[in-house]
Parts: C-alpha cells; structure tokens; sequence
C-alpha cells in the first residue's frame, strides 16, 4: 500500500476486517452501555434505618432538652410561675386538648394561614411573572421586592391595624406582605436559572411559544419555585403569628397568637409555652407533610435528589 | 483500493445564482437538501464578519463535515441553517423542512424519562398520542435503546444521553440532520462506538447531515465530503471528497492518511494567525 506511512506509527494495526468483524459493533456498544451505565441512586433505606438515622436523633436531643428543664426547675432556678416544670405544660396541654381550645385555636390560624398562603400563591406568581416577562417592571420593582424579603413583617403590623382596624384584613395584608415576595422571586430564579439550551431545544423542536413555556420552561423552572413557595409558607406563618399576637379582637376568634397573648397578659407561663409549642408544631408539621414531598419527588425525578439526613 | 483515492476537489465554490425561494412542497427534486448562498454573519456593528461569503450545498442524503479551528463559524452557520439566527446577508434554502439540530451537550429535559424527551419532538410535530409511545419505541431501538425507555436521563451515561438526544432529532422526521459537535464531549470509546452508529443511520434513512467539527480524523471517519473553514473571518478554505468505502475505521490507513493530509492544511490555517 503506497504512501500509507505519512506518520510513524500511524498505519500499524488494523484494517476494518481484521479489527472489526461485522456484528461486533452491536455488541461493543451494549458492553459500553453496561460499564458506563451510572450507578442508580441509592434504594430508599428501610423503615428501621430511617428510624435510628432521622427519628432517633431528634428524640434524644428532646430527652435531654426535657431533662435539663426537669433540672432546672427542681432546683428552682426561678419560681415556679416563670419556669413551669414540663410536667405542668404537657397536663395544660392534654387539657386544652381535652376541651377543644388547642384544636379551634389550630382551625383558626391553620385555616388564615392557608387562606393568606394560597392568595400570595396567586400574587406572588403574578407578580413573578410580570416580572420576568417585563424588564423594565423588574428594574423598576426589583429592589423593592428584595428589600421586603428581609423587612419582618410584623413592622407591617401597626400600620395594617391603623388601615384596617382590627380585622382579618388586617391580618391577611401582614401575610401577603412576608409571602408574596419570596414566591415571585423564587419564580424568578427558577426562570433565570432555566439553562438556555434547553430553551433552544424547544425552539428546535418546533414547539410554539406557548408549548416552549408548558413543556420547557414552567418544568424547567420548577425546583426554584417550589423552594420560593416553601419559604413563602415559612414566611406566611411567622407573619400570621406576629399579626395574631397583636391584633386581638372577640369577632377575629382565637387563634395560636392569641392563645399566646393571652397566656402572657394573665402571666400564665405554662400556657404561653404549650401555645410557643404548638406553633412550632403546626409550622414543621405542614412543612414536612406538605412541602417536603413535593420537593423530594420533583428532586429525585431529576437525579438531584438530597441525601438522606444523617449520611 | 479507494485508500488513496481522495480527490481534492472545488477550491472555492464557483459563484452561482441566487438561491430559488418559494414553498418546500413538490421541490423534493432539487439537487440539495440545503442551500448556502453567499452568506454573511456580522455579530457587531461595523464588526469583522463572522462568516464571509459563504457558499455550501449540501445534496439529499448527502454526509458534510464542517471542519475548523476555534472561531471560524461553523457553529454559528449551523444555527443559520437551523434558523434558530437570521444572517446578515445572503440567503439560505432548506428544501427539507425544519431541519433537526444536535448539540455537544445531550440538552435532555431532565424531568422527562427518555421516551419522554422522545416523544416530546413528536408531539411538537402533532403526532397523535397514541402512536406516540410506540414509535418512540422504535426510534430508541434505532439507537440500540430498545427497552431503556423509561429511564430518567441522571440513570443514563453521557454516550447513552447522546443517543437519546439522536432519538429525539431521528423524532423531527427531518431529511437535514445538522450536529454541532455532538460528540466532542464523550470519551475516545464511546465516541467511536457512536461514530458506528450515526454511520448505520446515515446509511439506512438516507439523511442529509452537516456534521461540525473540530477532530480531522471524526471528520475523514465519517463524511463524504470534508469542508476545511478558516478562522476570523469565517470563510471555505478547501474541500475534499472522501472516497474510502464505509464503514470505516477511525484507525484504518485510509483515514489516517486523508487525516494527516487534512491536518496539513488546518494547521497552515491556523499558523496564519500567529504574529
């Protein structure tokens, strides 16, 4: 074969016959596949693993809080109506449980909460749309919306009451000013943060405008959203409690904050520390039963999903 | 033996007239599948041109390597083609319908399964849901993904992701492939295993593929005809019609020969712009 050594080294080995006989490439291919294929994620642990990694943990560190506050109360660190023992706060407790005040009082700020959530849900979505749909809106407003993501909302509170006297407008407008923030720009960043190829792939598939945003965009946008939403919950609720802690009115009912209140107005420690209790309860439970699987599942789907606590 | 035989083939493309217009139906005749005529791109204003005066046809079921070094255009020719830009100046004809186009990066949407990313082109083209499924199917068959469906693409390799995103442009039914380094990013192996591939494809659907790169011996392994562009601006230096029989080998003597020849004159170009 003349001229063929242009490069050392170059022309030793194979031609096509000998180094590929024909219907070994199909076979190449599938051995590549398996020795290149990713390990799958981990299997979900079982039930017992996932008890003494995540459960156990917290359980002992509550023990030990407990204990320390049995301590410091048979010591008598401080009398006993300023430092109940945990005994008195958990018979409160079981009887506000017993008598339907810990439950009505969870309906009412559970149901404001969800209320005031779902209309910053559409607000805030709105908005964030507006927002990335315009610049200039976004120049203009940008600030503004950062700025009151970390004003605390209760500073809106004397002046909701002044506008709408002691009224679940009032309440509700404290809401939507700690919530609608944080969704429309977690919108926003789940917009921005849409790589733009795969914007370009909808171009190149064909897709109209409005299938772009269905199936690339919206989906693409998604895990920032939802992690807007999930702050914006956070948000909603310590506004929620910061409004019903002030505004204490017979026809607004009773609701965590107020039970609250009233536990500091008549210096009834052992009800403000089962009210502090149950806020704290309600705001991790609809975290974690709400919010924590929808981000789990859109995560995992997306081969992002979050190793599991304790690994 | 065709080792040898390349033909070196149309320095510069003579000048032809401007390009027909009109609509893509009864034009299945015509002798090329895409038609670049005299076309400029210019990214700034009063800027150097990107692109300069360029004239490329390609033929239905024909198999085009764009060659070159860093800036010389040939990705922004390909989104040209694609249509995803307009140029400057200069016209091109697509006789074929929306072409497909392939990227470096697979550019799957990640919260889809691989059938879904095939079947989402298929949607896009109105292809009734219930034959969605199946031909999705089929199509990954044709990528040896028979059954790999239903995976996530974080549970794919990156070869595997590639021949998704092959799929998925196989799924625009479109007779101009265009790729844009689609290989680039893949490790020597898998990138030959792939090269086997797209080499069976092209010969069993009869597509017409652009095929931009930047690796002289990807360029000789698989195309009919290799398009030498030179750098600032953006122009066809050289072509060369490549005549070794496929399939081909990357490693066989022919290959290597025409490579090493390419390579030449790649290397001139490029010392060009040394000061």
């Amino acid at each position: 074969m003349p001229g063929e050594a242009l490069v050392p080294g170059e022309n030793v080995g194979t031609t096509l016959d000998e180094g590929r006989a024909a219907g070994d490439s199909r076979a190449f291919g599938a051995g590549l596949d398996a020795l290149d294929a990713p390990p799958a994620l981990p299997p979900r642990p079982g039930p017992w693993t996932v008890f003494v990694r995540s459960v156990l943990p917290p359980i002992v560190a509550f023990a030990a809080f407990i204990g320390v506050w049995q301590l410091a109360y048979q010591v008598g660190l401080k009398p006993k109506y300023v430092l109940p023992s945990p005994l008195d706060v958990y018979d409160l407790l079981v009887q506000m449980i017993a008598d339907g005040r810990a439950w009505d009082a969870i309906v009412t700020s559970v149901s404001r909460g969800a209320i005031g959530f779902l209309a910053s849900l559409v607000i805030g979505t709105l908005l964030g749309l507006l927002m990335w749909r315009s610049r200039w809106v976004r120049r203009a407003i940008g600030p503004f919306v950062s700025g009151l993501m970390s004003l605390p909302s209760v500073a809106w509170v004397p002046a909701a009451i002044i506008w709408f006297q002691l009224t679940d407008a009032a309440i509700y407008s404290v809401v939507l000013l700690g919530a609608v923030p944080s969704i429309a720009n977690g919108l926003l960043a789940g917009f921005d943060q849409v790589p733009p190829l795969l914007q370009k792939v909808g171009r190149v598939l064909g897709l109209g405008p409005i299938g772009r945003i269905r199936h690339v965009l919206l989906p693409a946008a998604l895990p920032g959203y939802l992690a807007g939403l999930k702050q914006g919950w956070a948000f909603a609720w310590r506004s929620l409690m910061a409004a019903e802690l002030i505004t204490y009115a017979p026809k607004l009912g009773i609701g965590l904050g107020q039970q609250l209140n009233i536990g500091r107005e008549l210096s009834q420690m052992d009800l403000v520390i089962t009210s502090i209790l149950l806020i704290l309860v309600v705001g991790v439970a609809i975290e974690l039963l709400v919010f924590a699987p929808l981000e789990r599942r859109v995560l995992r789907t997306r081969g992002l999903a979050p190793a599991p606590a304790g690994t | 033996m065709a080792d040898r035989s390349l033909r070196q083939a149309r320095q510069l493309v003579a000048p032809r007239p401007p390009a027909l217009d009109g609509g893509a139906a009864g034009r299945a005749d015509l002798p090329y599948s895409v038609r670049v005529d005299q076309v400029v791109q210019i990214f700034e204003r009063n800027g150097p041109p990107v692109l300069d005066r360029i004239d490329l046809d390609v033929g239905p079921g024909e198999f085009v390597c764009l060659l070159g070094a860093s800036g010389c255009g040939k990705s922004t020719l390909l989104s040209l083609i694609a249509g995803l830009n307009a140029p400057t100046s200069g016209s091109i004809d697509v006789t074929v319908g929306r072409p497909a186009l392939m990227f470096q990066e697979p550019a799957l949407l990640p919260w889809l399964t691989a059938a879904g990313n095939v079947e989402l082109a298929l949607k896009a083209r109105r292809v009734a849901r219930a034959e969605r499924r199946a031909e999705a199917e089929r199509l990954l068959g044709l990528v040896n993904l028979a059954g790999q469906g239903r995976k996530r693409v974080h549970e794919l390799s990156g070869g595997m992701r590639q021949r998704v995103a092959l799929a998925r442009a196989l799924a625009q039914d479109s007779q101009l492939l265009l790729m844009d380094e689609p290989f680039a990013a893949l490790d020597a192996i898998t990138r030959d295993a792939l090269h086997e591939e797209l080499a069976r494809l092209w010969s069993e659907q009869g597509l017409s593929i652009v095929f931009v790169t930047h690796n002289v011996r990807e360029a000789v392994r698989l195309g009919q005809r290799v398009v030498l562009m030179s750098s600032r601006p953006g122009r066809i230096v050289r072509e060369w019609d490549i005549e070794l029989s496929q399939p081909r080998a990357i490693e066989s003597p022919g290959v290597s020969a025409l490579a090493t020849e390419i390579t030449h004159h790649l290397r001139a170009e490029i010392s060009r712009h040394a000061r």
